[in-house]
């Protein structure tokens, strides 16, 4: 893929999630269809029309999407519970970057500035170098002293800092991530208290005052009856 | 069931479908009269799973949950936000106030956090207390019947607990603390800041037939599928349709004024059908403006005529006037105890499961009236911004570099995951003449009507009290042996205080007295100048505690329909 291909595809712009897709990762047009129409839940008329507005529209060139693939492997390299393509970061940049525009021009000058470096120390673009040759690059901007402010840092620190906010977050809210994050909430439970061993291993426990008070979740169903003075009889 | 035009005059119409709105059609339509509900937004039912978000993971999200369209995120159940497109709000001078509109069936019920805590005697008398504000009309024993009926109703949890000004109800178990809550706990007292198990309007036992009991996941903020939280559809509106009640419901329809005829009196209202982008007149006996106290406020002084000029019960001069927020100031901070901790599901109900009531006597202190304190954090369902700064924690264990690339990032967001805790106060300021809603006589929005223009200055006593917030935030932090996680804001920032309007407990703008020279409605929420033309939603507040808002209007709202029926059997309308 390069910069030529990729002027192409943005005639195609209405498809243009779509081309990312098949282009990048060579998923059945089939299967781009299903993955665009499960973005369906609760939407406003004025939301779904805005975010088509925004799936329409193609932001990134397909070479610019192809480097952030490569960043984002660097940053976060497959493990057994998943890789940067199950959790569709790029997707997720390319979509950010139409919903909130001002993440558009840094995370662009960022993309020239790495091939720039990267053609000025080693005649390459970035995504054709060696991965050391890469690690080299990115270890002089890849660090920041978390008592300082980002903003007084570089652009290049701070557009890396950025695209690995981005990686992180756009990992760790997927389907693979969250598992392997280990979030295990948003379904239907009942909850009844930290786990005792967890009480155990900071040394604390309920107040035995308290105890009466909670909800006995054996008795959750019956339906609530007070007598007159507000005590619970059932 | 939704009629865009009618010449029927229905007995009572009602202009808004949130928390007042709904309880006046449950209790007027079930009282045998004939309701027409105009609401601004969509019909919305949190069951419609077209509608759902609840129980959603992120990756549904184009934007992982993001809150570019709806400010608290993509899955939040309010539709509109502080900015919502062709429906400015201007500022007067300084002024920085924020409008929270959510237009939709239900309004603001569907998203909040169901913190439903009754006012105390004191609440009602604060001036003779401390000579500052007004005392409201009525008092806690008036309000209180009404207080057990909402109970019952709605549902509650919590526990009784005897405190004077925090007053026990008919409860519901409330759930046990999560971890970070025990940590607060114990935080807390050591400071002898008291800690209770909260109050929110979310079924942990069954309460009825018609409604589920509370799953645990988390997403009150999106509204209950099954119908265990409280939201005013789910609980009085549809609930009002099924027992046979005379309910038409008009959406996406914008009241612009209330009509009047020669004597003055209310014959309807004028609304706006905003699919259709035509005006229409529905006529009724009764109008109840339940629209929200700034968008009540506004209809009223647009409804100018010959009868009226001064804009509909405004011969005080007071509409809009006495406009008051919660205030507001939050700490976050970080818990070192709790890094690499073992991850469960720690869900629990949408919101906190134990609180702070305000436990201080103001006459040692140097400002007014209190705040209670709500705490949140844990093992969050992850969602856009997750992972941002993964490792900047490093600073608290001296280690001087953070950022970095591969595989380390992984343990490291482990490690950090769960391991923050907030603190947020939420008080009470004090109703001010000089803080007021007002047409802007330059502006109209998208449909032509003029809109609202803002003027609110905090004083001494807001600003004090958020500097006692962030001093008792940053003490029970120290105590939990936790690190605030930026420094507390100083003097120049207000100690934190949140913007006006930011809390979302907007009030006072049609305030209650018996005087119709220094209030607006009367205690049954009547205009003293029009007596066929009610307003049941914040409006009335002479002063709002350090509690939020839903419980009371709801009480106020029902106190008011009873009242509305009985006039109507004496023929008064």
């Amino acid at each position: 893929m390069n910069r030529r291909d990729s002027i192409k595809t943005i005639t195609f712009a209405s498809i243009g999630a779509g081309l990312l897709l098949q282009g990048c990762y060579g998923i059945s047009r089939e299967k781009v269809k299903r993955s665009l129409t499960r973005y369906e839940y609760g939407r406003t008329p004025e939301e779904k029309l805005y975010d088509d507005k925004l799936f329409a529209e193609k932001f990134f060139t397909n070479y610019e999407l192809f480097t952030f693939d490569k960043l984002c492997n660097l940053i976060l390299p497959p493990s057994e519970f998943g890789s940067i393509k199950d959790a569709e970061v790029v997707q997720l940049i390319e979509f950010m970057a139409k919903d909130i525009p001002s993440y558009q021009e840094p995370l662009r000058e960022g993309l020239l500035w790495i091939d720039t470096e990267s053609k000025k120390r080693f005649d390459n673009l970035f995504v054709d170098c060696e991965v050391s040759q890469q690690k080299e690059i990115l270890d002089e901007i890849a660090f920041y002293d978390p008592n300082k402010s980002i903003d007084d840092y570089s652009k290049p620190v701070q557009w890396f800092n950025l695209v690995r906010n981005l990686t992180m977050t756009g990992y760790f809210t997927s389907e693979v991530g969250i598992k392997e994050l280990g979030y295990k909430g948003n379904s239907p439970n009942i909850w009844d208290g930290v786990p005792q061993d967890v009480l155990d291993q900071y040394g604390l426990e309920y107040d035995k005052d308290w105890l009466d008070k909670f909800i006995d979740q054996s008795k959750r169903n019956d339906v609530a009856e007070w007598d007159e003075e507000g005590n619970l009889i059932t | 069931m939704q009629i865009k035009e009618n010449s029927k005059e229905y007995d009572v119409i009602i202009v808004g479908s949130g928390a007042g709105g709904g309880m006046a059609t449950k209790v007027l339509s079930e009282a045998g009269l004939s309701v027409a509900v105009v609401e601004a937004g969509p019909y919305y039912d949190p069951a419609n799973p077209e509608q759902m978000t609840q129980l959603k993971p992120a990756f549904h999200s184009p934007r992982r949950g993001a809150g570019t369209t709806r400010p608290f995120g993509d899955y939040d159940q309010a539709y509109g936000g502080w900015d919502i497109d062709g429906e400015p709000y201007s500022q007067n001078d300084d002024t920085d106030f924020r409008w929270f509109r959510s237009r939709m069936l239900g309004g603001r019920t569907n998203h909040w956090g169901r913190i439903s805590l009754r006012f105390g005697p004191n609440d009602f008398k604060k001036k003779s207390i401390d000579g500052l504000g007004e005392d409201w009309p009525i008092g806690y024993d008036d309000i209180k019947p009404y207080y057990d009926k909402v109970d019952k109703l709605i549902g509650v949890f919590g526990t009784k607990e005897n405190i004077y000004n925090e007053p026990d109800g008919f409860f519901l178990p409330p759930p046990k603390p999560r971890l970070h809550e025990l940590f607060y706990v114990n935080g807390a007292r050591k400071s002898n800041v008291k800690v209770m198990p909260s109050r929110l309007s979310i079924l942990t036992k069954r309460l009825n037939n018609d409604r589920g009991i509370c799953f645990y996941c988390n997403g009150c903020a999106r509204s209950c599928n099954v119908y265990a939280d409280f939201s005013s559809g789910s609980c009085l509106i549809f609930p009002a349709q099924k027992s046979g009640g005379q309910i038409d419901l008009y959406v996406n329809s914008m009241v612009r004024t209330v009509t009047t005829n020669e004597e003055g009196k209310a014959t309807g209202v004028s609304f706006l059908d905003k699919e259709e982008n035509k005006e229409y007149k529905l006529k009724g006996k009764v109008v109840v403006l339940a629209a929200s106290a700034c968008s009540s406020a506004r209809i009223l002084l647009n409804s100018k005529s010959k009868q009226h000029p001064n804009g509909l019960g405004n011969n005080s001069d007071l509409v809009g006037r006495y406009l008051h927020d919660s205030t507001g100031g939050d700490m976050m901070a970080f818990i070192p105890k709790l890094i690499d901790r073992k991850t469960y599901n720690e869900d629990g109900v949408g919101g906190m499961h134990v609180y702070s009531p305000w436990w201080l006597d103001n006459k040692n202190l140097d400002f007014a009236r209190g705040y209670h304190i709500e705490v949140w954090g844990g093992l969050g369902a992850p969602s856009y911004g997750t992972g941002f700064n993964v490792n900047s924690f490093n600073k608290f264990f001296g280690i001087n570099k953070a950022g970095g690339y591969g595989n380390s990032l992984r343990d490291d967001m482990k490690k950090y995951y769960g391991s923050t805790i907030g603190l947020s106060g939420r008080g009470e300021s004090i109703a001010q003449k000089t803080n007021y809603c007002e047409i802007d006589p330059n502006k109209v929005d998208k449909y032509g009507v003029p809109i609202l223009r803002f003027n609110y200055k905090w004083t001494d006593n807001e600003i004090k009290q958020a500097k006692h917030m962030q001093d008792t935030f940053e003490e029970i932090i120290h105590n939990m042996g936790a690190i605030p996680l930026w420094e507390k804001p100083g003097k120049d920032a207000n100690y934190g205080l949140t913007k006006p309007g930011q809390i979302i407990h907007e009030v006072g703008t049609t305030r209650m007295g018996s005087n119709s020279k220094d209030s607006v409605v009367n205690e049954f929420e009547q205009l003293h100048d029009v007596s066929n033309v009610f307003v049941v939603d914040g409006g009335p507040f002479v002063s709002q505690a350090d509690k939020n808002p839903t419980w009371t209007i709801l009480a106020l709202a029902w106190r008011t329909s009873d009242y509305i029926v009985d006039q109507f059997k004496k023929q008064n309308f």
